[in-house]
């Protein structure tokens, strides 16, 4: 466990649709610098976690604090005005908009002076300039910023999509299946990228469901089971059958089983 | 996601200055529109002595006037992925407006017309808070505002037409001469318009707004845009360029006419749009294809006419024009998906 006060902070979650209750009094912690992954089985409430911390829905019961304080989000926006950037499943990339339009869309930038003030015009050098900056730190590589998203292959989406995000992100960054969609060499790529967000100082919070990936990447692992955190791990202190063992609430016995079957493995 | 240390070959800047510039210019979306409108005119230049007359294409640039506002308006809408079936009948009624209270009512001139582009204006934030507000498809609503602005220019014009308009309600169908051509000072003001709608949508936040709404709305919302408020104020310029397009039509019929911009010029701009390549889809267009389309438009209404086609064939001719610029439209996008 980390000496330091945990960045984000959530205390008994509760959401409930109808007769459906997604989080049962969850409870999360995310501390400064780490990867943090999240996994559970479908319906396991992950997602319903997430987009709590992310604003994108409202728990019915339960606090999150960030820094230690109190904060009710009630849109993403409010997440976002708080440091909290998400990198959503299906990239919220707009196609016929450039690189640098869309990692400053909805924060354009304007001229100084009379021309941003009253004719509001946008300053696109600049804006330009500064999108290629966080490209090379980054070390994403594309031809240049003027390209429309719909040009790029997936993975390089992918990597406009998290570059607005570290971008704009002072305080948490949060992925939701990053590398779903994505070919074994784009998924390599947005990996070593996830690596460098956390390298820049933010944390990163990662949902993903492929277990090599989650134990190569995160310092600690979330495992949510029937709305609740049920444990959390390392990948230091358990193995994947073991995780997915807890993820899916096998038995003590059919876990030993899961054990001694790997073992020669490793 | 190519990682820095494997160079492209075709990298962009690797390129001649020259040959990139050329390669821009010739895979702008607008070089499809403008040789469209240099074959419709070779083609009626060909078939009539009269066509290129500069008398003749002054004519062409009066008659394209009133279609290039609207379509103005219409771009936006059409932009965002809706679309404005009640162009022509806002129009129509933003027309009978200021004619009836200039004529009738003798309210001083500039008034109005003040009040006859505030009916648009009315008009356009109806129809962008229902699509807004309880999310109805922009295909009903407008069809029927369509109806409603049909019904109230009949209604409050008693079907009577206005004419002896003041002089001041004139001044853009009057004329001048430049280089042995005539043209209005409406023209130019028509030119103006696509000037700062194009300044909008290219150099501010706010039309990048509109290309993202249209492109991707749930991208856009999660964002941060506030994609609500970015369609309305959609609608409501386009409202506005209705209203300024009744304002230009007055000035060049010199009457106002119930029966006036309910038939052709309402599919015309939509016609224009998409002649212009904005895609119907939303997201993608531009305002100076916008303004090509118009012209194509004008120019087919013109030349059908001096070739001796009667006007029955010139909607059969549209007609298809407008279900071909579709086609178009809907096959590219297809390619890109």
């Amino acid at each position: 466990m980390s000496p330091e006060p945990p960045i984000l902070e959530a205390r008994g979650l509760v959401k409930r649709f109808g007769h459906v209750v997604a989080l049962n009094g969850a409870d999360f912690e995310l501390y400064p610098g780490e990867i943090l992954a999240v996994i559970g089985d479908n319906g396991a409430g992950k997602s319903t976690l997430i987009k709590a911390l992310s604003g994108a829905l409202q728990p019915d019961e339960g606090e999150i604090e960030l820094d230690g304080d109190r904060v009710h989000f009630r849109s993403p926006r409010d997440a976002r005005r708080a440091g909290i950037e998400t990198v959503y499943q299906d990239l919220a990339v707009v196609p016929g908009l450039d690189i640098a339009s869309n990692i400053f869309l909805g924060r354009e930038r304007r001229r100084r002076g009379p021309l941003g003030l009253g004719l509001r015009l946008l300053d696109k050098p600049a804006m330009r300039r500064e999108a290629t900056r966080h490209f090379a730190e980054l070390q994403i590589g594309v031809q240049s910023m003027t390209q429309a998203v719909e040009n790029l292959s997936g993975g390089q989406r992918q990597g406009v999509a998290v570059a607005r995000a570290a971008t704009w992100a002072r305080r948490v960054v949060i992925m939701d299946e990053p590398t779903a969609a994505l070919g074994v060499k784009e998924t390599r790529q947005v990996l070593d990228l996830v690596r460098r967000v956390r390298e820049r100082g933010l944390p990163v919070i990662l949902i993903s469901h492929d277990m090599p990936h989650v134990f190569e990447l995160a310092d600690r692992i979330v495992i949510m089971r029937l709305g609740k955190r049920v444990a959390v791990v390392t990948p230091q202190t358990h193995t994947m059958p073991e995780a997915v063992a807890i993820m899916t609430g096998a038995t003590q016995s059919e876990l030993e089983q899961a054990l001694t079957t790997e073992k020669p493995k490793e | 996601m190519a990682t820095t240390a494997t160079p492209d070959p075709e990298h962009a800047s690797s390129r001649p200055g020259s040959l990139k510039l050329a390669l821009r210019v010739a895979t702008a979306p607008t070089v499809g529109p403008f040789v469209a409108l240099l074959l419709t005119m070779a083609f009626f230049s060909f078939k009539s002595d009269r066509f290129l007359d500069p008398q003749n294409l002054s004519l062409v640039l009066q008659q394209v006037m009133v279609v290039g506002v609207l379509a103005i308006g219409q771009t936006l809408v059409i932009l965002t992925a809706g679309i404005d079936l009640s162009c022509g009948t806002v129009m129509a009624l933003g027309q009978i407006v200021m004619t009836k209270l200039a004529v009738e009512s003798g309210a001083p001139p500039l008034v109005a017309l003040g009040l006859g582009i505030l009916t648009c204006v009315a008009l356009g934030i109806l129809n962008g808070g229902l699509v807004t507000g309880i999310r109805l498809p922009a295909f009903i609503v407008t069809l029927g505002t369509l109806n409603i602005a049909f019904a109230l220019t009949h209604i409050v014009s008693d079907d009577l037409t206005f004419s002896e308009l003041p002089s001041e309600m004139l001044f853009f169908g009057r004329t001048f001469h430049l280089a042995g051509a005539e043209f209005t000072y409406g023209v130019v003001f028509m030119l103006g318009l696509y000037a700062i709608a194009w300044y909008a949508l290219t150099q501010t936040a706010w039309g990048r707004h509109v290309y993202a709404v249209g492109d991707d709305p749930e991208a856009a919302r999660l964002t941060g845009i506030r994609t609500g408020r970015v369609v309305l104020s959609v609608y409501t310029l386009a409202g506005l360029t209705y209203g300024i397009a009744a304002m230009l039509l007055v000035s060049r019929t010199e009457l106002g006419d119930p029966n006036a911009g309910q038939t052709t010029e309402n599919l015309d701009a939509i016609t224009a749009v998409v002649l212009g390549g904005t895609s119907l889809f939303g997201g993608r267009g531009t305002v100076i294809g916008t303004l090509i389309g118009a012209t194509i438009v004008g120019v087919f209404r013109n030349g059908l006419t001096l070739i001796g086609v009667e006007v029955i064939y010139q909607y059969l001719v549209t007609g298809m024009l407008v279900i071909l610029a579709v086609s178009v439209d809907q096959l590219t996008h297809r390619s890109r998906a």
